[in-house]
């Protein structure tokens, strides 16, 4: 194809009344206006592009305003337009916006298109005369390719009203609760023996200071009570098909070798069971539970579990002390993992974090010096409930310190590690320090980087531990060590730290350090996000859908998130995102069906020769492959629309409706400009033998 | 074969321009059904079997070839003479052959210099050219003027130079595709059928050779690739699934898939299946979706398994596809 004798050879005459096109160009203020000469590309594309059918082209300051919008509602009216072309801001951001007004003024709506000059032109130029010659070039692409559109019609599915929340942390929690108090059932998966997640491991919340466990575990139980909400805790995800509406869900639940129709809870299996374990998640190394337990005594649901790594009986085939002993004869040796179906409309994803394991930075001696404890360790401390029950004493159980060191951003801000800050630890040592105090008496020193005390009541608190005493050193701490040099620090840890205020160098001897260890996104984020179909940052924080203006949805339709999954936070923001996701739930089951956008591959059946090269590649698993008829199918409804199949065929027996070969090739003649005067409307179809 | 002076038979040709001669083979390869045709046709113009004069066919009046089997690529000006004389005098003008549908393996010149191309021709090893003589397109001799065809840059296919009725493709045309077409026009002359809509493809289908294929196949994930020399494969399975660069999904179907029946891998002469816009293309970025890796420089090592990507991705389609020649060609 070369110049536009070929093209016009191509278009011949037109074997049809042309299409009526309206073109409409955006100023978005300044932010296209600056740019690009949107007068001048309205004027260019009546006068250039009115032989392939463009009647009407018009600028306007604002077309997402209700004036922009209804100026194309009237013309579609009024002048008869068969066609819409915006050329304004991204798709994402107001396609459908278009669409609808099209919609409104009796149009289908997928015989509008928005074409973008900003994202791809005025945001990316400086050059005016150039910006605006490819903001011709663009709108010219986007009237060839709307000359092949096709009305649509978007699939109808029904919406399941059951909801999956994975992760019983406070956020999934919260979204339960919002959701079974609204009247639909909620399945909530939790990989641990017990809901809670990282609260219930708390003993005070900052900054108010209440008891984690006076508030949480109310929650709980009505977790565990509520009607609508089927726990399913010591289980896992194994795989979820469908889409959003009709997702099925498989779920492993693993054996608890407890029969929970028989269990009372009574607890006389924990006590009996001679094996002690030292447990490494809930007490995070520092307390020890037995091979039978429950993780905290307000778990819920109330039913031990069986660690069969540590459980004698699974270990050596003799025991059996807890069967012995138990009243109802729960114990059940032989019980095996379940794999049950769940069949749900929408999923939240409140999976949580994991704390960042400061062994990684050597030189502040975590996991060498017996006296450095993380933060968690350091929850479980001050726990009342916990391995002291409450007493923060050194690592050998009785010691009460005198001084503690608090290091703050460790594995946060920290280009070694995370850049990101970890939001909760400014606030977490706060915390610490003003525990230490009511509890020791002893000397605090905090050291900092920056003092992040940015909500509600947090600065108060702030000004709150300062006036009972702690002692601040701006800056970043080099080292742990105890190796005494100076006089006063045998015995000690002793803190090497440049203040940077006083602008020197200082050695503080300690006889504790607490590492408030940075929020880390869980160890397995990418396969969780891989097996639900949304995406990771390169934080490996899950992506939300737009981070201001969508938080708690993703790119995934019927796939939310919430809590720490999406970044780091603190409980409130936690909680109000839980309820935020369980309340775009709760809309969406109440519209009871919902509508599918209409862009769909589909298979010519008989052009497919089932070479399978497709079946493997689809991201929703849409496609299937016939043994019998040797041929691959798509499933509409599980097909997004993603185009990966259409560009594997090597047959090209796919389409996508919207994006044929047809409206693609047709919008790069017009990028290419090979339209410009030539009469006509739709090129000839470009089929067998026929070549460009 | 001879004229019979009946000159109320419908009157047939067939050349051939930059091409093997493979596909005339191929034609009389038709064994008996040659003599359905010189039934039919008043054979006016053939360089292969008989003789003739550019001037005889200059001679003709226009349209007054039924039928004419175009062999061959459009590679110099005398190519280009001749396609375009018979345009004028056919009725209905066949690209046929993968050469004149598409390029076929000549057409993988475009992908080097004029200059290239001549060093290899007359200046290799094995060519014995001890004063270096070139082609001259024009030389003055005593006796006046001489000329040469002039070499062109790029090869173009026949529908890059003319209007093309219908599309024949194979490397040559498979004879029982050809006989069956002979049938249709035999047909068609006697009011028994009707001629396909015009750009057609003829003699062949519109899916691909995996339909004609009889290998079992599973989906497809490749870890490395392989060639037939390399190892004994399956004589069952899917030979893409075995790591061998099979075209056959890419491939319109018509020749009966006798390569992967036989073991060896489709190399695409039947040229892109319907709907398929650049061959190449598509077979590309096919087999990269089956690759299967993650880790760039695993997937660099397992295409470095593919021998020659141009020659064996674009080895029928090159001069067809969207791309047509590199940027070289024309230097």
């Amino acid at each position: 194809m070369s110049g536009n004798g070929a093209f016009q050879e191509r278009v011949g005459r037109a074997d049809k009344p042309l299409d009526r096109i309206g073109v409409y160009v955006c100023h978005c203020g300044s932010n296209i206006a600056g740019t690009v000469d949107v007068e001048a590309v309205a004027k260019w594309a009546a006068e250039k592009l009115g032989r392939r059918g463009v009647i009407i082209a018009r600028d306007y300051k604002f077309m997402c305003s209700s004036l922009g919008q209804e100026l194309i509602e009237k013309d579609i009216k009024e002048l008869g337009l068969t066609r819409v072309v915006v050329a304004a801001c991204s798709p994402h951001l107001h396609e459908r916006t278009f669409r609808k007004a099209a919609q409104r003024a009796g149009l289908n709506p997928y015989l509008c298109e928005l074409v973008s000059i900003r994202e791809q032109d005025s945001w990316v130029h400086s050059d005016k005369h150039a910006a605006t010659e490819k903001a011709k070039a663009i709108v010219s692409g986007g009237v060839e390719r709307i000359i092949h559109h096709v009305p649509l019609e978007p699939l109808r599915v029904p919406i399941n009203p059951a909801t999956l929340i994975v992760g019983g942390g406070i956020a999934g929690i919260q979204s339960a609760l919002e959701i079974a108090d609204s009247g639909f059932p909620v399945y909530l998966v939790e990989r641990e023996p017990s809901i809670g997640g990282h609260m219930a491991q708390f003993d005070k919340t900052f900054p108010t200071l209440d008891c984690a466990a006076c508030i949480l575990t109310p929650k709980m139980v009505d977790v565990g009570a509520h009607p609508n909400i089927t726990m399913l805790t010591y289980s896992e995800v194994e795989r979820v098909d469908g889409y959003v509406g009709n997702f099925t869900v498989t779920i492993r639940k693993k054996a608890r070798s407890i029969k929970t129709e028989l269990c009372t809870g009574c607890g006389v299996c924990q006590e009996k069971c001679p094996k002690k374990v030292l447990d490494e998640v809930f007490e995070a190394g520092l307390g020890y539970r037995k091979a039978v337990y429950t993780p905290f005594a307000q778990a819920v649901p109330k039913y031990p579990v069986i660690d069969r790594v540590n459980c004698t009986y699974y270990q050596k085939g003799t025991c059996k002390a807890c069967e012995k002993f138990c009243p109802t004869g729960a114990i059940d040796f032989k019980q095996a993992d379940e794999i049950i179906q769940v069949q749900v409309g929408n999923i939240i994803l409140a999976t949580g974090y994991d704390l960042f394991d400061p062994r990684q930075i050597a030189q502040l001696g975590y996991g060498r010096l017996a006296n450095v404890f993380t933060s968690l360790e350091f929850e479980r401390l001050t726990n009342a409930a916990g391995p002291t029950n409450g007493k923060v004493v050194l690592r050998d159980g009785v010691t009460t310190p005198q001084s503690v060191g608090i290091v703050h951003c460790v594995g946060s801000r920290d280009r070694n590690y995370n850049n990101y800050c970890s939001v909760i630890c400014c606030m977490q040592s706060l915390k610490f320090a003003h525990l230490v105090m009511e509890r020791t008496g002893a000397t605090v020193h905090n050291f900092y980087m920056d003092m992040r005390t940015a909500f509600k009541d947090y600065d108060e608190f702030y000004q709150r531990v300062l006036s009972e005493g702690a002692l601040f050193v701006r800056g970043r701490v080099a080292e742990v060590t105890d190796a005494a040099r100076l006089p006063g620090e045998e015995g000690k840890l002793i803190i090497q730290v440049e203040d940077t205020l006083l602008g020197k160098q200082r050695r503080i001897p300690v006889d504790m350090v607490i590492l408030s260890a940075g929020l880390q996104p869980r160890h397995d984020a990418q396969e969780t996000a891989k097996k639900f179909g949304i995406s990771c940052s390169m934080n490996g924080w899950f992506i939300e859908k737009h981070p201001k203006l969508d938080p708690v949805a993703t790119m995934t339709e019927g796939i939310y998130i919430a809590g720490c999954a999406q970044g780091p936070k603190d409980i409130p923001s936690s909680v109000s995102q839980g309820a935020a996701a369980a309340a775009r739930v709760v809309s969406k089951i109440q519209q009871h069906e919902m509508a599918l956008e209409p862009i769909r591959a589909s298979i010519n059946q008989d052009q497919c020769s089932g070479c399978r090269i497709c079946n493997n590649l689809c991201p929703f698993n849409a496609i299937a492959f016939h043994a019998d008829r040797v041929v691959s199918e798509i499933n509409p409804a599980l097909c997004q629309g993603c185009g990966t199949c259409i560009a594997a065929c090597p047959a090209g027996a796919i389409t996508g409706t919207g994006f044929s070969n047809e409206q693609i090739l047709a919008q790069l003649e017009g990028l290419l400009m090979l339209n410009i005067d030539v009469d006509g409307g739709r090129a000839k179809p470009r089929e067998e033998g026929v070549r460009a | 074969m001879s004229t019979n002076g009946n000159h109320n038979k419908p009157k047939f040709a067939m050349y051939w321009a930059a091409s093997c001669g493979g596909c005339e083979i191929a034609v009389l390869n038709i064994h008996e059904k040659i003599l359905d045709m010189d039934a039919n046709f008043d054979v006016v113009f053939w360089p292969v079997a008989m003789d003739a004069k550019y001037k005889d066919v200059e001679a003709m009046p226009d349209e007054s070839i039924l039928l004419t089997l175009f062999n061959g690529s459009i590679r110099n000006d005398e190519n280009e003479h001749i396609a375009k004389l018979l345009r004028r005098k056919s009725k209905i003008l066949v690209a046929f052959g993968s050469c004149a549908c598409e390029g076929c393996v000549p057409a993988l010149a475009n992908l080097s210099s004029t200059r290239e191309i001549f060093d290899a021709a007359y200046e290799s090893v094995s060519t014995d050219n001890p004063e270096h003589l070139r082609p001259i397109p024009a030389y003055a001799m005593p006796e006046g003027e001489i000329r040469i065809p002039e070499f062109y840059p790029t090869i173009r296919t026949l529908d890059q130079v003319v209007q093309v009725d219908y599309y024949m493709p194979g490397c040559p045309p498979e004879s029982h595709q050809i006989a069956a077409v002979i049938d249709l026009v035999v047909q068609v002359l006697q009011g028994k059928a009707e001629l396909p809509p015009a750009g057609s493809v003829i003699g062949a289908f519109g899916s691909t050779v995996c339909d004609e294929c009889k290998r079992t196949r599973d989906v497809k994930k490749i870890k490395s690739f392989a060639r037939i020399q390399d190892f004994r494969p399956d004589p069952a399975l899917c030979l893409l699934e075995q790591g061998i660069l099979c075209s056959g999904p890419a491939t319109r179907s018509g020749c009966g898939a006798l390569c992967p029946l036989a073991g060896a891998p489709c190399v695409g002469c039947y040229g892109p299946a319907n709907g398929a816009l650049d061959y190449g293309a598509r077979l590309l970025s096919a087999i990269a979706s089956v690759i299967d890796s993650n880790d760039p420089e695993e997937i660099d090592t397992i295409l470095d398994g593919i021998p020659d990507p141009a020659g064996s991705f674009y080895r029928f389609n090159l001069a067809g596809s969207v791309l047509h020649a590199n940027r070289k060609a024309w230097n």
